[in-house]
């Protein structure tokens, strides 16, 4: 193992959850969307290196389904879906840029804690790369929890899927077929989230999902 | 005669600093209006301002304190001081122990005090509401400049800005995602307490925006040129600290002869006119933001301070 392959590999998962700090911040759908496209390529990249550092091809395949279903379908298609709904013009009430990005510096800190800890006599690209992969996805799991409009949400979905992957990439002897069908369930659940999405549509109006609260009768 | 010589070098820092402030910022001044398709005025425009102002009578307004006469003085040795100890062409200078960054952060920051209370001294309007909101950016830019020095004494091992400038000379610092985080995070921290476009913009008096311009208002005569000067000053310090840190090539190491000095001068000047030609391009680009969006600009900033520092963890040595 050399210096520049670990240094390599450790600024593009660096850049990962950076990248994912700049979904969080971003409070336009579009821009959102268009992070979204450069966190998959940043993943990608990534993958790549990991598949050339490892010396396992099958992470080449692992990193081609990365660009072309995350890079470039899933954007092209919650684009369209975006301006089909007609919200490309909204901007995303959130709680606040300032106190998100404090969570999301408190989760990233978590995560490096709980991983160092745990992992002490593992091999450090692996150790690093978990680490780097939890944070992107308490990330995924916080921009989740934070937006309102289901567009968004689906994003941290996928983004924290990202996390899933950079993790399974680290870990040496990942299988393809584990990692394929990982990827198919999640674009299947996209699927799945964009019927409903137009489903949420149709009922209220609206894909705020402040609405289904107030469906219930939980708020007023 | 080592000793006048070694105290001699530091003099011409600080006559250097002192020296060339000026040109820097009419140099700016110059490439933006180019980039905007108009003349400008020459670079050496702002000399001629700064002795115009000098020749002029002072007016002071009649409720003004001795703080507001003696403010511009202090504002002007600190961030003088500050200027002198951030090494632009040697490394090995006499006052090099003193260079700490955290004293460097102190100096402006007790310039940035003196500012704030002379622009209420005065007890007018505009003066209040460009202290309030200087001491807004100050509040958030500091952690986030005190993050970035912990960035990078984790990574070089010391405070000292010698060292850190001699450890980057070293070909052994590899490629490291903290120092990449630490350089955005300087720079924005930079382009904030320089008001800069994107926060502030002195080249206006729009009373909804201003910050820098409504503290210095009442400001006129010598006193306005010690503020200019100290202000042009602080722009070039902040483009010397990312020069001297994240860019140390040409630096003339202790002891080396006038050759070295001299190489180090002509490289600190290259530095400056890049350093002055992404300023400028920067600030052609981008358009100015609400006051109170500065906080969630210099919020990313601290946040990427934060993470340099928490992923220096993560790396295999520290």
């Amino acid at each position: 193992m050399g210096t520049l392959s670990f240094d390599v590999a450790h600024l593009l998962a660096g850049s990962l959850v950076l990248v994912s700090f700049m979904m969080l911040y971003q409070d336009r759908l579009y821009a959102l969307l268009n992070v979204f496209a450069l966190h998959a390529v940043v993943l990608t990249a990534s993958v790549a290196w990991q598949a050339y550092v490892q010396h396992a091809p099958h992470l080449y395949v692992t990193a081609a389904i990365a660009l072309f279903f995350k890079g470039m379908a899933i954007p092209i298609a919650l684009h369209r879906i975006i301006s089909r709904l007609g919200i490309h013009r909204q901007i995303e009430t959130v709680v606040g840029v300032g106190s998100t990005m404090l969570a999301g510096m408190a989760l990233v800190g978590l995560s490096m804690v709980v991983m160092l800890r745990v992992t002490p006599e593992a091999d450090p690209l692996a150790r690093e790369d978990l680490a780097f992969a939890l944070s992107v996805l308490l990330l995924g799991l916080l921009i989740m929890v934070t937006r309102r409009n289901a567009v968004s949400q689906v994003v941290g979905f996928m983004s924290l899927e990202n996390g899933l992957v950079l993790a399974a990439t680290g870990a040496k002897g990942m299988p393809l077929v584990v990692e394929i069908s990982v990827a198919f369930s999640i674009l299947i659940a996209f699927i799945v989230i964009g019927v409903f999405l137009f489903r949420i549509r149709e009922r209220f109006d609206t894909v705020d999902v402040g609405a289904l609260d107030e469906f219930r009768g939980e708020q007023q | 005669m080592d000793v006048i010589a070694d105290i001699a070098v530091q003099g011409a820092q600080m006559v250097l600093v002192l020296v060339l402030a000026p040109l820097f910022t009419g140099l700016v001044r110059k490439l933006k209006a180019r980039l905007l398709r108009r003349r400008g005025p020459s670079i050496f425009q702002p000399y001629r301002d700064l002795l115009r102002l000098l020749r002029k009578e002072v007016v002071l307004a009649e409720n003004a304190s001795w703080l507001f006469r003696v403010a511009p003085y202090l504002i002007f040795a600190a961030t003088w001081v500050a200027a002198a100890l951030v090494p632009t062409f040697a490394t090995g200078l006499v006052f090099s122990w003193s260079a700490d960054l955290i004293a460097i952060i102190a100096l402006l920051g007790s310039a940035r005090f003196f500012l704030a209370l002379a622009g209420l001294d005065i007890g007018t309007s505009f003066g209040g509401i460009g202290s309030s909101r200087e001491m807004l950016i100050g509040t958030l830019a500091e952690p986030a400049m005190i993050m970035i020095v912990f960035t990078l004494a984790l990574v070089v091992g010391s405070t000292q800005l010698a060292t850190m400038a001699e450890h980057m000379l070293v070909p052994g610092v590899g490629l490291r995602v903290s120092l990449g985080l630490a350089l955005i995070a300087l720079v924005m921290v930079a382009i904030a307490e320089n008001a800069r476009i994107p926060v502030d913009n002195p080249a206006t008096h729009l009373e909804l925006t201003m910050v820098h311009e409504a503290m210095v208002l009442e400001y006129s005569g010598r006193h306005l040129a010690m503020i200019e000067l100290a202000s042009a000053l602080k722009l070039q310090l902040y483009v010397a600290l990312i020069a001297c840190v994240f860019a140390p090539w040409g630096l003339a190491r202790d002891g080396e002869g006038i050759a070295a000095y001299a190489i180090g001068t002509l490289a600190f000047l290259g530095k400056l006119a890049v350093g002055g030609f992404l300023l400028a391009l920067f600030e052609t680009s981008i358009a100015k933001m609400r006051v109170f969006r500065v906080p969630e600009f210099l919020g990313a900033a601290l946040m990427l301070g934060l993470l340099g520092t928490l992923l220096l963890f993560v790396s295999r040595s520290l």
